[in-house]
């Protein structure tokens, strides 16, 4: 079937500014958006940039907005849309490098504020450390971070507020604060229970919607709050 | 740009973060990457890491030594594999203490599941001993390879690591056996930038990307093993690539074995678990050569699920609740690519090309070697899947590859430090870079014809389709004819966008010069090599064949084309059996 893929560009290069522009390959219905962008790379247009490696949603590298979704280039099919007319941009919110590439330092940066880190400072044992079941169900959902964006870049907090630290982070910071085995839960909670860090989390839950590892993310920035205000009282 | 470091690692997988663990608190270190490190296709790892931890059952390092010597048909040299082995509970805790959060047995342990030829001795009824599979694989649910991926990513982040993310390496820099550093492309603004280095460790990964159908990652195209090919270091055993059994229909993409270990069925057309036929005591839990080999002889002989060229995984008695807990990442898969919910229906599979046994030679110690006589190039370690110790022989176990990352990264690692404590740099030769530079001159001012998709594509059907999991002589000649003729054709390759920034157009053209340079070696090693052992199966030579073939290949780049050699398997307890499951 016939799929035109209206996709923004910019090369710093030689655009002012990013304009818009439309492809129509040839494609089968369980071929993945992200098959459709190498067509037009390979078939029509080689100057057409975008990250990808994987291909099967695990490395994070092809989140972009499609549809006016942030979603994982190689996690959705042509026949996940009823209109073979699909709208392709860069994440929001962050700066373009080229076309589909944006600039992600800003995102790193503050994934490193939260410590990512396990900080155990007493001697480990011969073996593992024992950890439940129950505990290690604790952190059950915030391990699949795969660091694609794709929250953060969703997040109207963040759009207003670049300062806010996001989703990711936080989730980051979630994931140790609740490991049973790490030890320095109040000095990351001292990161992030401030005014930009959790509380500009508005619950919209954007996050949780575009999550393409179905993290819940907002419930798990619930528990830090709780956390934050067991902490004061 | 010149860029001075002790060490420079290249590839920032498992084995290449390990070896940054290791160093980055003694050195200067910097890890190039062509993709964040995050995104390494170590992360798409699924199943488990192995070793005889016995944590939910008895088991012993002699018995996972046997396995891996087994399962390797006899071509892994056990003075590495014995290493490897009896280091494996020791890097596991490590990786635990760092934070890997693993699965959890009742008490608290880390849980471990069944995999293909991970076996224990029992003795049955009879008074007979027999081997049959453990629990030997450490997991973390379906995403082993990810959360050890990440966990030493955040050690990295711990220790300040430099990374050069969307670096490019064109090159090495090796003069009188002595290496010196690379070069690298950033692909932000295509500038050429020399890293000098005392030490440089490729950890660059596989090459699965030269096949059609491919459970491996845009990134795999053995772009360091291409270019220590080039720069004139020898490649071992490019021959034995693994297929796994269950690439999920038609793309390829890996449905990890641990479906298998936890209890799950391959039938093919009529309803049959077929594997009764092939390998009656272990089953499904065979090793992949054999599993792959068995599915692939069903779909030839016409018993493909209504005769097409899949047959069906079936995980449908494991229930909804274990498909949750144990493997949730493949069962989002065969929901979003084949739109199937496998609590319900069997999941359609082939086999897929996954993991390259071969590559770039390497002593026990990391060290890599200039011949098969074992002198090594100073300055230059490989870990990791490029590189060949030979801990894997003719076929990989399912979780030892994890295993051999972190394994050899460490170590890779500590002998770098004790090389670093007398090393100096060496200095760069005047022409530094220069060749590079030339080449991507003259493909941005060329005006080359050939279409570098066009190529890629032809090179990786007859991949699949002539050096795959059954070969013979007509077929491996007819590739190496293609390969040579494709090569040619590249000369003349054409650049069609000419920026500067993020020229992923020109990233692929470099790709598939890589895969086609040691694609011609997978092949001449298949073609000579005249028997059936682990992953290379000839169909001409129906069986293995220890009086001639017990010995690794060695292939040399020349003025006259490829040359072969090749160096004795190191043999120290097991000799040589008959191998069936």
């Amino acid at each position: 079937m016939k799929v035109t893929l209206s996709i923004l560009r910019f090369d710093p290069e030689k655009d002012e500014k990013p304009y818009r522009k439309e492809y129509t390959i040839e494609a089968e219905p369980t071929d993945r958006i992200l098959d459709c962008l190498d067509k037009v790379k390979w078939e029509q247009d080689g100057s057409l940039s975008y990250r990808r490696s994987c291909s099967h949603g695990i490395c994070g590298s092809d989140a972009m907005m499609i549809n006016g979704k942030n979603q994982l280039a190689c996690q959705v099919l042509v026949k996940d849309f009823k209109k073979k007319y699909i709208r392709i941009d860069p994440l929001p919110a962050l700066p373009i490098i080229k076309d589909l590439i944006v600039d992600m330092d800003s995102f790193f940066d503050k994934y490193e504020i939260v410590k990512p880190y396990l900080i155990n400072k007493q001697q480990p044992p011969q073996k593992e450390r024992f950890q439940s079941p129950e505990d290690r169900a604790l952190i059950d959902e915030s391990v699949n971070c795969i660091l694609c964006g794709a929250c953060s870049a969703s997040c109207p907090s963040l759009w207003t507020n670049e300062n806010y630290i996001g989703p990711a982070a936080l989730l980051k910071a979630y994931r140790f604060i609740f490991d049973s085995r790490d030890e320095a839960a109040n000095e990351r909670l001292d990161i992030i229970d401030t005014p930009d860090g959790l509380w500009r989390c508005h619950t919209i839950f954007n996050c949780v919607e575009v999550c393409p590892k179905e993290i819940n993310i907002t419930w798990h920035l619930s528990q830090l709050k709780m956390k934050c205000l067991e902490r004061e009282f | 740009m010149i860029h001075q470091y002790d060490l420079v690692i290249v590839g920032a997988g498992l084995a290449g973060l390990r070896a940054a663990v290791e160093t980055s608190n003694h050195a200067k270190v910097a890890v190039i990457s062509k993709v964040f490190p995050t995104r390494s296709h170590s992360g798409a790892a699924q199943g488990g890491i192995a070793a005889a931890l016995g944590n939910e059952e008895p088991d012993c390092i002699e018995w996972h030594i046997f396995d891996t010597v087994k399962g390797s048909d006899y071509l892994g040299d056990q003075d590495a594999i014995e290493m490897m082995i009896k280091e494996a509970p020791e890097v596991i805790y490590e990786l635990e203490h760092m934070g890997v959060p693993f699965s959890r047995t009742k008490e608290g342990k880390i849980a471990q599941r069944q995999f293909g030829g991970h076996t224990k001795e029992v003795v049955d009824e009879k008074g007979n001993k027999k081997r049959v599979p453990v629990l030997r694989a450490c997991y973390s649910a379906d995403r082993t390879g990810h959360v050890i991926l990440h966990t030493l990513y955040e050690q990295c982040v711990k220790n300040n690591v430099k990374f050069f993310s969307e670096f490019f390496i064109t090159s090495l820099i090796l003069e009188n056996n002595i290496c010196r550093g690379v070069i690298a492309i950033n692909l932000k603004d295509t500038s050429i930038h020399i890293f000098h280095a005392k030490a440089v460790l490729f950890a660059t990964g596989g090459y699965g990307r030269a096949y059609r159908v491919t459970s491996n990652a845009y990134a795999n195209s053995g772009d360091g093993v291409a270019i220590a090919f080039r720069a004139g270091i020898p490649l071992e055993d490019m021959e034995f690539v693994q297929f796994h059994p269950t690439g999920l229909y038609p793309l390829g993409i890996l449905v990890t074995e641990g479906a298998r270990g936890e209890g799950g069925y391959l039938l093919n057309n009529n309803r049959e678990r077929f594997m009764k036929n092939y390998a009656p005591t272990v089953m499904e839990l065979a090793p992949r050569d054999m599993v792959t080999r068995s599915i692939q002889t069903e779909i030839n002989e016409g018993r493909g699920i209504n005769g097409k060229d899949y047959v069906h995984l079936d995980l449908t008695h494991l229930g909804r609740e274990k498909l949750k807990e144990r493997l949730p990442e493949i069962t989002g898969f065969a929901k979003t690519y084949a739109g199937i919910d496998p609590a319900v229906e069997p999941i359609p599979i082939l086999p897929t090309a996954h993991y390259s046994m071969g590559g770039i030679p390497t002593d026990l110690y990391g060290n890599v070697l200039a011949n098969e006589k074992g002198k090594i190039i100073q300055g230059f370690f490989a870990a990791g899947e490029c590189a060949c110790i030979s801990v894997h022989g003719a076929n990989r176990l399912g979780t030892n590859s994890l295993l051999d990352a972190v394994v050899h990264g460490r170590r890779a690692g500590k002998t770098i430090l004790k090389f670093l404590a007398e090393a100096d740099f060496s200095p760069l030769p005047t022409d530094s870079g220069e060749s590079d530079k030339e080449y991507i001159n003259h493909l941005f001012s060329g005006t080359g014809t050939e279409n570098a998709d066009v190529i890629r594509k032809i090179l990786k059907s007859e991949m699949t389709n002539k050096c795959g999991v059954f070969r013979n002589e007509t077929d491996l000649k007819a590739a190496l004819e293609t390969v040579r003729t494709l090569k040619e054709r590249f000369k003349n390759v054409n650049l069609s966008f000419k920026g500067k920034v993020f020229n992923t157009e020109l990233m692929e053209i470099i790709e598939t010069g890589n895969l086609l340079e040691f694609s011609e070696v997978i092949i001449l090693g298949a073609l000579e090599r005249k028997e059936c052992r682990g992953a290379h199966w000839r169909t001409d030579y129906e069986k293995r064949d220890d009086v001639n073939w017990l010995k690794h290949t060695f292939a040399f780049k020349t003025d006259k084309g490829i040359k072969l050699k090749y160096k004795p398997v190191t043999i120290l307890n097991y000799q040589p059996q008959e191998r069936k499951y």
